[in-house]
This record gives C-alpha cells, sequence and structure tokens, in this order.
C-alpha cells in the first residue's frame, strides 16, 4: 500500500543516492516508511543536505540502538535520526551505524537547535561522544550516575543512589 | 456521649466559672492532629489525585489538613505522591530535612510505596529508602476515601505519640540519652 509520502520518499532516496552513492549503505521502506542508512563518515553531510535544501526544517528526535544479540546488524550501535519537512509534509528517518570501538559521532547542533538535548540523551543512555557538542553532559539520569542504562549489557534494576541535588546554571548560562 | 469520647480535647473539668482544665500534652496534640499543614510533593499522576481531595467534593479541610503549602518551613506533613528516581531521592531527602519538627510522612501510591511498576534502573523501590514514612497509601492511583483514611490514620497516630519537651527540658532529656550511651 502506498501512502501520500511514498512518490516523496521515492524521489528522494533516488535523490540522495545519486548524490552521496556508496555511502547511502542501505534503504529500507518497509511500513511505507523510509529508512536511510548511512556510513557515519558522511552523515553530517546528508544532514547537511537534508537540512539546507531539501527542507527537512524539524528534527523530531534522536535515538540509539543497542543492536548486541539481535539475528544480524551491520555494528553494535545504531544512532537514528528522525527528521520532518514541515513545508513538504514528508518524514525520513536516517540511521548511522556505529562501532562501540569508535562511538565518536559529528553532532547536528549547528543545523538543528533541538540536537542539543537528543544528542545528550542519547549520550547519557548509549555512550554515544557528539563532536562538537557545546555540553555534552547527562539530560535525565543523575550527574553522579555512572554507566549507560539503556546499553543491553547494563543491569536492568542497577539503580544508583546519588547523594547530591543538582541544578541546571550550566544549561540557563549556555549562549543562546 | 462524654466530651473525651468525641476525641475533642481531653477535658477534665470544667466547671461554672468557664475556664476549662486539661493536660497540656492533650491540647498540643489535639491541636497538631487538626491542623496538618500538608506539603504535597507531587511527581507524578497521583498528585493529580491529591487535587481531588483538596477540592470541594472531598474536601480534605474538614480533616483540619486543606492548608497546602510548598514549603517544607510551613508545613508539618509531607505527602509524597508519585514516582520517585534516582536523581529525585536528594531533592526529597533535602526537603524532609528542611521540614521542623514534628513531621509526618504519607507515602501514596504504589510508586512511592515500592517503586510500583517501575523496577528499572531508574525508579527508587519505595520511599522508606530514604525517609521514615508514617502511612502508607496503596493504590495506583489511591482513591481520594483512601487519602482521607491516611489522615484519620495519622490523626489517631498523633493522638497516641507523646508529646517531647521543649527547650531547655528537652536539651536535659537528649543530654540524658546520649550520657546513657
Ligand atoms: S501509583 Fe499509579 S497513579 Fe500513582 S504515580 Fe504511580 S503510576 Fe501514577
Amino acid at each position: 500500500m502506498a501512502t501520500r509520502e511514498t512518490p516523496k520518499h521515492d524521489a528522494l532516496v533516488a535523490e540522495l543516492k545519486n548524490r552521496f552513492g556508496a555511502k547511502i549503505l542501505d534503504v529500507d521502506r518497509s511500513f511505507d516508511d523510509c529508512t536511510v542508512i548511512v556510513d557515519k563518515a558522511s552523515i553530517h553531510d546528508v544532514l547537511a543536505f537534508l537540512k539546507n535544501e531539501r527542507r527537512f526544517n524539524l528534527l523530531l528526535d534522536i535515538a540509539g540502538v543497542d543492536c548486541m544479540n539481535l539475528p544480524k546488524f551491520r555494528e553494535r550501535f545504531e544512532v537514528v535520526y528522525m527528521l520532518y519537512s514541515i513545508p513538504d509534509v514528508v518524514r525520513v528517518r536516517i540511521e548511522v551505524p556505529v562501532s562501540e570501538l569508535d562511538l565518536d559521532i559529528p553532532t547536528a547542533t549547528d543545523l538543528w537547535k533541538s540536537a542539543n538535548w537528543g544528542e545528550r540523551e542519547a549520550f547519557e543512555m548509549f555512550g554515544f561522544n557528539f563532536v562538537g557538542h557545546p555540553c555534552l553532559k547527562r539530560l535525565l539520569t543523575h550527574h553522579e550516575f555512572v554507566g549507560h542504562p539503556l546499553r543491553k549489557d547494563y543491569p536492568l534494576m542497577g539503580g544508583q543512589w546519588c547523594a547530591t541535588t543538582s541544578d541546571m546554571t550550566e544549561e540557563l548560562n549556555e549562549p543562546r | 456521649m462524654g466530651v473525651k469520647d468525641t476525641g475533642f480535647v481531653g477535658f477534665e473539668t470544667k466547671n461554672e466559672t468557664g475556664l476549662i482544665t486539661t493536660r497540656l500534652d492533650e491540647i498540643v496534640r489535639w491541636g497538631r492532629k487538626n491542623s496538618l499543614w500538608p506539603l504535597p510533593f507531587g511527581t507524578a499522576c497521583c498528585a493529580i489525585e491529591f487535587m481531588g481531595v483538596v477540592s470541594s467534593k472531598f474536601d480534605i479541610s474538614r480533616f483540619g489538613a486543606e492548608l497546602v503549602r510548598f514549603s517544607p518551613r510551613q508545613s508539618d506533613m509531607i505527602l509524597v505522591a508519585g514516582t520517585i528516581n534516582y536523581k529525585l531521592a536528594p531533592v526529597l531527602k533535602k526537603i524532609y530535612d528542611q521540614i521542623a519538627e514534628p513531621k509526618y510522612v504519607i507515602s501514596m501510591g504504589a510508586c512511592a510505596c515500592s517503586g510500583g511498576f517501575y523496577d528499572n534502573y531508574a525508579t527508587v523501590q519505595g520511599i522508606d529508602q530514604i525517609i521514615p514514612v508514617d502511612v502508607f497509601i496503596p493504590g495506583c492511583p489511591p482513591r481520594p476515601e483512601a487519602i482521607l483514611h491516611a489522615v484519620m490514620k495519622l490523626q489517631e497516630r498523633i493522638d497516641k505519640e507523646p508529646v517531647p519537651k521543649r527547650g531547655v527540658h528537652r536539651r536535659h532529656e537528649v543530654v540524658e540519652k546520649l550520657r546513657d550511651t
């Protein structure tokens, strides 16, 4: 079944493949969604292209996936960007495989402001290092928390007692 | 019905001059239990239920506990309503420490009592691991009647507790206790 977004997805995928060639590792069109799997080396170029030339002006979310114990996967982790274009009414999902041995990935905060907290959350939950992020520290868990709780090798009930209260002075003083 | 049976004040005599005599700790307890000032530590859905208890339909002011304060320095009953996670635990402890004695704690709902269905890296498995709790209310969320019941239970408890000595007498008591240990 096709939706109203399907022709837009077709055009976008053709364009991305044409422009980035082998850097587009794969495309997944199941469930009428459009998921583009991109090589880490050119993720920032792809995101900048989508933002500046294809009007994807909304970064809905940044998520992480731990592929440990999955039947098939490229690398241990994936970073997932959910993008939406308000003028064109189309959404696309960008996936980047990230190796356990090299967790560096370029930041998207220079493209979308909303990447700031999204990347902080992905950092604390999975331990990705977003290179160039202005304030890469824990967002939801306590600053004394050790480890990355959404990794599959983190104990499910591994609560950690924290002794101090924390405030948000650093965030409030951040330049906007 | 004797006056004492109503649980009102422990009147002992009322003579024709209109003077009432009673014991000091009786009247202190009576005052305490009938004017609990709650501090709603509401962090999740249970706090919505607490709003129902305060408003006209259930009306917690019938039990003298309607004066909701958001400062620990002005309240003596902290009502923990909602999920408490490990990041919030030091905050709850700090606020509890800031309440002046005498202070009472009601733990409202499955989350505050035991972590509820959140058994994971983030949620404290019961606030009694951080602060002493006087009354637990089960339920997810508890009915407003259950909260009123908890307030009544707390009042019963206050009615039985000894009133500690104050000022210099209290200090003597503490010093004696320390000397014993
Ligand atoms: S006990 Fe239920 S209603 Fe209360 S905070 Fe927890 S989940 Fe919400």
